[in-house]
């Protein structure tokens, strides 16, 4: 093996093997356990970044295993999946420290820690698969690591919510198998490559080559949320905070938005997809999605469910701009989504678990005034909220740029549209929270007041959304520069022939 | 001495004799039956690791008995599929031999019921030696009358373990085992009768060669088959199995489901796939595959509507062996991987799952006196190990990746859709989703532990109960990344197979 094959095998080591531990661990050792957490994930961001390095100047990373003829697991590093991998390694660093500072007291803090490992080297594993195959394989394992965390609670209304998430993930873990094998079985194994596969295969399959694109779509479509896919997330919200953070941004609605990505681009590829014509379907379930969410999140008045059905909505524009794919600029704005997505949406729920946690607030009718009680939490809600609007110069505002770019350059109005509608409605989904939190008068006693320390809340619960709402801004401000999320994607984008 | 060179034949003759001798002393010796037991499993596992060495090496080999030369003599032969069901008998048998030693110890810890449980014990280690002979001479033979012969032995003493508990739906089950398991026997033996009249041969390879289209040997095979697929327990002869196998002691569940169904199953894997396969005709092949598909689905759905841990459990094994029988209709496809080897393999990845999720079914039964499904939460607090491996090995079940089921299942979907028989594969992916529904219905009870549950001490013996069940899962789990040394096994050895598959099915 060259360094480069032990780099990504340890970037997946860097989590699994924390976590093995941990599971070992008693409860009691809470230091040994966050030390171990903390280095496991620095070391990650450390390899990460080194490979990013590598495949920015054009380093070849890949490692092969076959299991049977047709199985082959194949780890690769190229630039999109390095995007993913990146995101999800920060993310996770802050994260953890989340959780650390969340669950403190908490019984089970082991067996959490311990999913908590292996979902990120599985989320890492998504983003390093090289082929169908692999990425099936870790597909199907995020949904066995996230369950756990899932009903960490243990209470009758998490074991139901585990029960629907199972469901769904499961069903769908079941239609992408059988997407998968039925493409294999027409084009042969299927590595991600620029271009998608042969291009022969779709005069004289071209039917069929449909049926398995909605197959594929549905399958991942289930943990992306797409609508009417989406029914498990709004209940998986009775997780703990950093899980509906992970859930939401780091992993597994991530995950599946990264298939979608990966099946349009690199297995199907921009060309083919043109031919068989399927991308209108993609882009108006897209559509439906985005408004679809954002009604039902000016409906809610409990601020997790209403940040879950935002979720379900904005996530939707990269499957939006992956319905463009000829755009370059549509793509961009999809891609990264990805990233500004994550973001935005891990600074809101780092912030309602810090309103849950510190003062029992669950409700948005609870929070008049609470931005003079919490104003650094509120800050970095604002600052989320905001992005998620569109308002510059926060990274939101980038995406919907270029998507709005890029939906223009088609000549299609309707992109513009859904865009300018959904902004709107997400105005009036996240403005009252802001007004009400500012503008608003305390009326009584906060509900369930757990910390009256020298801080708003205790620091490790602070620091990460102020990190992560420094993030959005900065990433906004300086999109054009050279490293930036931007700049990576439109390096990722110059290698497609689009 | 030639006997005691690597290179010999007669090695064969050892995972026949050795635990023949130790159930023997089993016997003699009642105050050191675990040692005997476990040195003859530990033996078992060098001598069969030998025999793989010598595949590996020198190709298929043949023993004759006493240097008679068949039709005459008796011949042991060893090849891929005899091989890797030995390899699976030996390593489950070791884990449930040190599975049994932690669970009879547990039990008799507890003074109300010292005495009954010393006598279990007493009983079970020659049963269980004396099965394991059977099962090694089965996979070894290579006559059919040699297999009726371990066939009644693996019969008898299975369904003389499975009364072993002593209550009363135990001895019930169990006694309609045995009617089964002889009602079995003996139409396998009129089967023989025919093949003998109308041939003069029982040794299998001059029955392969010999295998012509008459009448006398279809009604053979019929007749033989029908006692073997009692045995197996396919839909809809499956009505024996989960009572038996749910009322038993857990080692004893466990090794009927993960062993001895797959000792006549491997009969008549052999029959259909080699031995007779000039006679076997298209339908009939679909045969067996529309039984197995009911079967999966039949059993997922009953496993599903059980109370009880160790009843669903049971009907899972009815479920997953219905697969096996899927793959016969694909067995013609022309893929990268020939189906027969898919069948052994799932076979094997089964065994491994089965008998981990037996052996931690019957730990939480000891830990909490119940198996009650509905009253399981908290079961973690005290059996982490024990719940992990339930879970590993219901990934397994399930057929999610990276386990062996999955890498099984994976194959099946691959050679029915490239065959364009989709309809097995939508069966597979059904069964699957069933198996989640069955499998994650525990998990979800097991996982959790409600606020203020009184955390119980782990106790010392549980260390033997809970590990053997952990390791056979992490077995099953990595045996799909590892799918490809199974497979180079059995491509190996298959010389016969691989010529009769040369030619593609009719």
């Amino acid at each position: 093996m060259n360094w480069g094959q032990w780099l990504l095998v340890s970037i997946l080591l860097s989590s699994f093997i924390p976590g093995i531990i941990i599971f070992g661990l008693p409860e009691k050792k809470h230091r040994l356990r966050t030390v171990l957490n903390i280095c496991g994930s620095i070391a990650k961001i450390a390899l990460v970044l080194t490979m990013d390095i590598g495949v920015y100047f054009g380093h070849i990373f890949e490692i092969r295993l076959s299991i049977v003829p047709g199985v082959e697991l194949l780890l690769n590093g190229d630039p999109l999946s390095a995007l993913f991998a990146t995101l999800s390694s920060v993310l996770w660093l802050l994260t953890t420290v989340y959780a650390v500072g969340y669950l403190e007291g908490s019984p089970n803090r082991s067996h959490f820690f311990g999913y908590f490992s292996l979902c990120v080297t599985v989320t890492i594993g998504i983003a390093l698969a090289g082929n169908l195959v692999t990425f099936l394989l870790f597909y199907e394992m995020l949904t066995l690591t996230t369950y756990p965390l899932v009903i960490h609670r243990g209470t009758e209304k998490s074991l139901r919510a585990g029960r629907n998430y199972l469901i769904y993930a499961i069903g769908g873990g079941a239609v992408f198998l059988f997407g998968v094998v039925s493409l294999q079985t027409i084009v042969g194994p299927v590595d991600f490559t620029a271009s998608g596969f042969s291009s022969s295969f779709v005069d004289t399959h071209a039917t069929i080559l449909i049926l398995i694109f909605i197959l594929l779509i549905i399958g991942v479509g289930v943990k992306a949320a797409l609508v009417p896919l989406h029914g498990w997330l709004p209940q998986a919200m009775v997780a703990p905070a950093p899980v509906s953070a992970l859930l939401h941004a780091v992993a597994v609605v991530k995950a599946g938005a990264f298939g979608i990505i990966r099946i349009v681009l690199d297995v199907y590829g921009a060309q083919n997809l043109l031919f068989l014509g399927v991308l209108p379907l993609l882009g108006g379930v897209a559509a439906i999605t985005i408004l679809y969410g954002s009604v039902r999140a000016l409906q809610q008045d409990d601020l997790k469910r209403r940040l879950a059905f935002s979720t379900i909505s904005q996530v939707s524009y990269i499957a939006l701009g992956m319905s463009l794919v000829d755009q370059p600029l549509a793509v961009i704005g999809g891609l990264v989504h990805l990233v500004h997505q994550g973001l935005m949406k891990i600074t809101l729920f780092f912030c309602a678990g810090n309103l849950a946690e510190t003062l029992g607030i669950h409700r948005i009718s609870e929070m008049d005034g609470v931005a003079r009680r919490m104003p650094f939490t509120m800050a970095a809600f604002t600052v989320g909220a905001l992005g998620m609007i569109g308002i510059p110069p926060t990274v939101g505002f980038v995406s919907k740029w270029y998507l709005g770019l890029g939906g223009l350059a088609a000549g299609n109005w309707w992109v513009v549209a859904v865009l300018a509608v959904s902004s709107l409605l997400n105005a009036c989904y996240f403005l009252p929270i802001l007004t009400r939190a500012w503008f608003g008068k305390q009326q009584e006693l906060w509900p369930d007041e757990q910390y009256t320390g020298r801080f708003e809340t205790r620091l490790m619960l602070l620091i990460p959304p102020l990190i992560t709402a420094f993030i959005v801004i900065a990433a906004g401000v300086v999109a054009n520069a050279q490293i930036s999320p931007l700049a990576w994607v439109r390096f990722i984008v110059r290698g497609y022939t689009l | 001495m030639t006997v005691f060179q690597f290179s010999s034949p007669a090695w064969m003759v050892c995972p026949v004799i050795l635990p023949l001798i130790a159930g023997l002393f089993c016997f003699l010796f009642s105050h050191r039956t675990f040692a005997i037991a476990l040195a003859a499993a530990l033996a078992n596992l060098l001598v069969v690791c030998l025999l793989t060495g010598q595949l590996l090496v020198f190709g298929p080999m043949r023993c004759h008995m006493g240097g008679w030369q068949p039709p005459l003599g008796i011949t042991l032969r060893t090849d891929g599929p005899a091989l890797l069901m030995l390899l699976m008998t030996a390593v489950t048998g070791l884990a449930i031999t040190l599975y049994a030693k932690g669970y009879f110890s547990y039990r008799i810890s507890d003074p109300r019921r010292a005495g009954r449980h010393q006598r279990q014990q007493r009983y079970f280690w020659p049963l269980w030696m004396l099965l394991l002979a059977g099962l090694n001479g089965l996979f070894l033979s290579n006559d059919v009358f040699n297999v009726y012969v371990t066939l009644e032995l693996i019969g008898i003493s299975a369904a003389s373990l499975a009364a072993l508990s002593g209550k009363p739906a135990s001895l019930l089950a169990s006694f309609r085992y045995l009617l089964v398991s002889l009602l079995g026997s003996l139409t396998y033996l009129l089967g023989i009768v025919f093949l003998y009249r109308s041939n003069g041969v029982l040794d299998l390879d001059l029955l392969q060669n010999l295998a012509a289209n008459g009448l006398g040997i279809r009604t053979a095979l019929a007749l033989m088959s029908v006692g073997l697929l009692l045995k197996t327990a396919l839909f809809p002869l499956h009505f024996w199995l989960p009572p038996a196998h749910a009322n038993a002691l857990a080692p004893v569940s466990a090794i009927l489901s993960a062993l001895v169904v797959k000792g006549s199953f491997y009969m008549l894997f052999r029959f259909w796939f080699e031995t007779f396969q000039s006679t076997i005709t298209l339908p009939a092949l679909n045969f067996m595959g529309f039984l197995g598909a009911v079967a999966v689905l039949w059993g997922a759905v009953q496993a599903i509507r059980q109370h009880r841990l160790k009843l669903m459990v049971a009907y899972s094994t009815v479920s997953q062996l219905g697969y096996l029988f899927i793959a016969f209709p694909l067995a013609g496809v022309d893929g990268g991987i020939p189906v027969w080897s898919i069948v052994i393999f799932m076979a094997l990845a089964h065994a491994c799952a089965k008998s981990a999720m037996f052996m931690a079914a019957g730990t939480v039964f000891l830990h909490l006196g119940h198996d009650r499904i509905k009253d399981l939460s908290g079961v973690r607090a005290s059996l982490p190990i024990t719940v992990f491996a339930y879970g590993i090995a219901g990934v397994s079940l399930m057929g999610l990746p990276p386990s062996g089921g999955f890498v099984g299942k994976w194959l099946l979907l691959t050679a029915s859709l490239g065959s364009s028989q989709w309809w097995w594969a939508l069966v597979v992916i059904t069964g699957s989703l069933l198996a989640s529904i069955y499998v994650f219905r525990v998990m979800s009870r097991l996982f959790v532990i409600p606020e203020g549950f009184p955390l119980k001490k782990s106790e010392p013996h549980f260390r033997l109960l809970e590990w053997p069940a952990m390791v056979l899962a992490l077995i099953s789990l990595f045996l799909g990344l590892a799918a490809s040394w199974p497979l180079y096994i059995l491509a190996h050895g298959t010389t016969t197979l691989a010529k009769v598959f040369a030619g593609g099915l009719p």
